[in-house]
């Protein structure tokens, strides 16, 4: 079945079984591995990617369903001038270690930023409470992502480039 | 994971929906929030045919009162129940379970229609419509019927729908304004079902209790209406000792089984703890409305 949707602003347009899920079309189909499979079964969160902006678990929406719709994945955030505050923020807070859930952590919290420039602690726990880090204990990743909030705050970025 | 191979359909309106419903019945499955149904067709548990996906359905997603009835539409998503305003000023019982559904990203697909014609014991808004005195409302071509929610609710995975139904809206009778409510989660993380929850509502009259409703999550082959301790709670002064017994009468009614998240006895205990809990909840917030 064909299907033509946006993948960080680029269309691609695919033909694929409707049994294959958004993260097959986007690691297979659009060659993009940033998103990960952890759990295969709406647990992990790790395959979370953005779809209109909402984000979502990848293996747990078909491919066809996202015909005409707007995917953001990790290698969507960096802008023409570089890393995305969130991601700087990430690596100089030391957000991550080994890195697997790190894509959808920060979606998320791409997600919220967008939502609420300046979340409570609380709020940012809340916010990544659907998705599993079995490294780091989550301190340094809330620490990455109020340190990115007060980045932006203190210089909003132009529209990702 | 991959599921079984099936034909996907794409219905852009609700009579396009009920055709297909008609024509392959048995062997077709609806696809809402698909938080449920996806991953039981990659586990293989569930094998469908004819996929029929009612995303691009317009006018199934709207929350409004009218008269005395909350109408919900079936594909209202998790997270638009917990950002509603009608629901947050007077659906308390509904407000409380919506935020504590599985976790954040499954609030922004899963739905109430779906979750309900799922039929998870462990679901929480079965238990919420049960102490709401929630019904469904059932579509098929040239028909509709509007069913009870303790009817709709027959057994694990197992509904009164029939195979060319469709669970179109979610009715709820508006509780009078001295009315309290609240949904208590025991969970041992963020996403887990439940190990016990309970949804409680709770309508005083002129210092008694005019009616009680009580759901419970997670402690039987489906969720469960306690009627036995809605009913003695029926005009009886509000008090500890009432929610006492209405608690005792709740955790009897619970028909919970032993597994990881603790023995029958702690979740049959938890249940009324959690009873007891949400009753004096309610009553709090019925005194103060």
């Amino acid at each position: 079945m064909q299907v033509t949707l946006s993948i960080n602003g680029t269309e691609h347009t695919v033909d694929v079984e409707p049994r294959k899920l958004l993260v097959h079309v986007i690691r297979e189909e659009a060659g993009l591995t940033g998103t990960h499979v952890g759990c295969d079964s709406t647990s992990c969160g790790a395959c979370t990617v953005l779809l209109d902006g909402t984000p979502i678990k990848s293996c747990t929406m078909f491919g066809v369903q996202a015909e005409g719709r707007e995917v953001t994945t990790v290698e969507g955030l960096a802008g023409a001038d570089g890393l995305d505050p969130i991601q700087a923020a990430f690596k100089e807070e030391h957000g991550l270690q080994c890195g697997f859930c790190t894509p959808g952590m920060m979606l998320v919290a791409s997600a919220l930023l967008a939502d609420d420039p300046d979340p409570t602690e609380d709020d940012i726990r809340w916010a990544i409470s659907g998705n599993i880090c079995r490294c780091t204990g989550y301190i340094n990743i809330v620490k990455a992502i109020q340190a990115a909030a007060k980045a932006k705050a203190a210089a909003p970025e132009p529209a990702n480039a | 994971m991959l599921p079984a191979r099936f034909e996907y359909h794409r219905p852009s309106t609700l009579d396009e929906a009920l055709a297909m419903l008609a024509e392959h019945g048995e062997d077709a499955k609806v696809l809402a929030g698909g938080q449920s149904l996806i991953p039981l067709m990659k586990y293989r548990f569930s094998s469908v045919g004819h996929l029929i996906d009612v995303n691009r359905i317009d006018g199934l997603d709207g929350i409004e009162e009218s008269g005395d009835v909350l109408r919900i539409g079936a594909m209202v998503r998790h997270n638009q129940l917990a950002a509603s305003e009608v629901i947050a000023a007077g659906y308390p019982t509904i407000a409380a379970a919506a935020p504590q559904i599985a976790d954040p990203l499954v609030r922004n697909l899963g739905t109430i229609g779906g979750s309900l014609a799922h039929a998870d014991p462990s679901g929480d808004l079965g238990s919420v419509m049960l102490a709401m005195d929630g019904s469904v409302v059932l579509r098929k071509v040239g028909g509709e019927r509007e069913v009870p929610v303790k009817d709709f609710l027959v057994g694990t995975f197992t509904t009164s729908i029939e195979p060319d139904e469709m669970l179109t809206e979610v009715r709820v009778p508006k509780p009078a304004a001295n009315s309290g409510g609240t949904y208590l989660k025991l969970e041992r993380k963020v996403g887990d079902y439940a190990t016990v929850a309970a949804a409680v509502r709770l309508t005083m009259d002129n210092g008694s209790i005019g009616s009680a409703g009580i759901g419970l999550t997670s402690v039987g082959l489906s969720n469960i209406k306690a009627d036995a301790a809605e009913e003695a709670l029926r005009g009886a002064t509000p008090g500890d000792e009432a929610f006492a017994e209405a608690a005792r009468l709740a955790a009897e009614a619970s028909m919970p089984a032993a597994d990881v998240r603790g023995s029958e006895t702690y979740k049959r205990h938890m249940v009324d703890v959690y009873v007891r809990r949400g009753l004096t909840r309610a009553f709090e917030m019925a005194g103060a409305a």
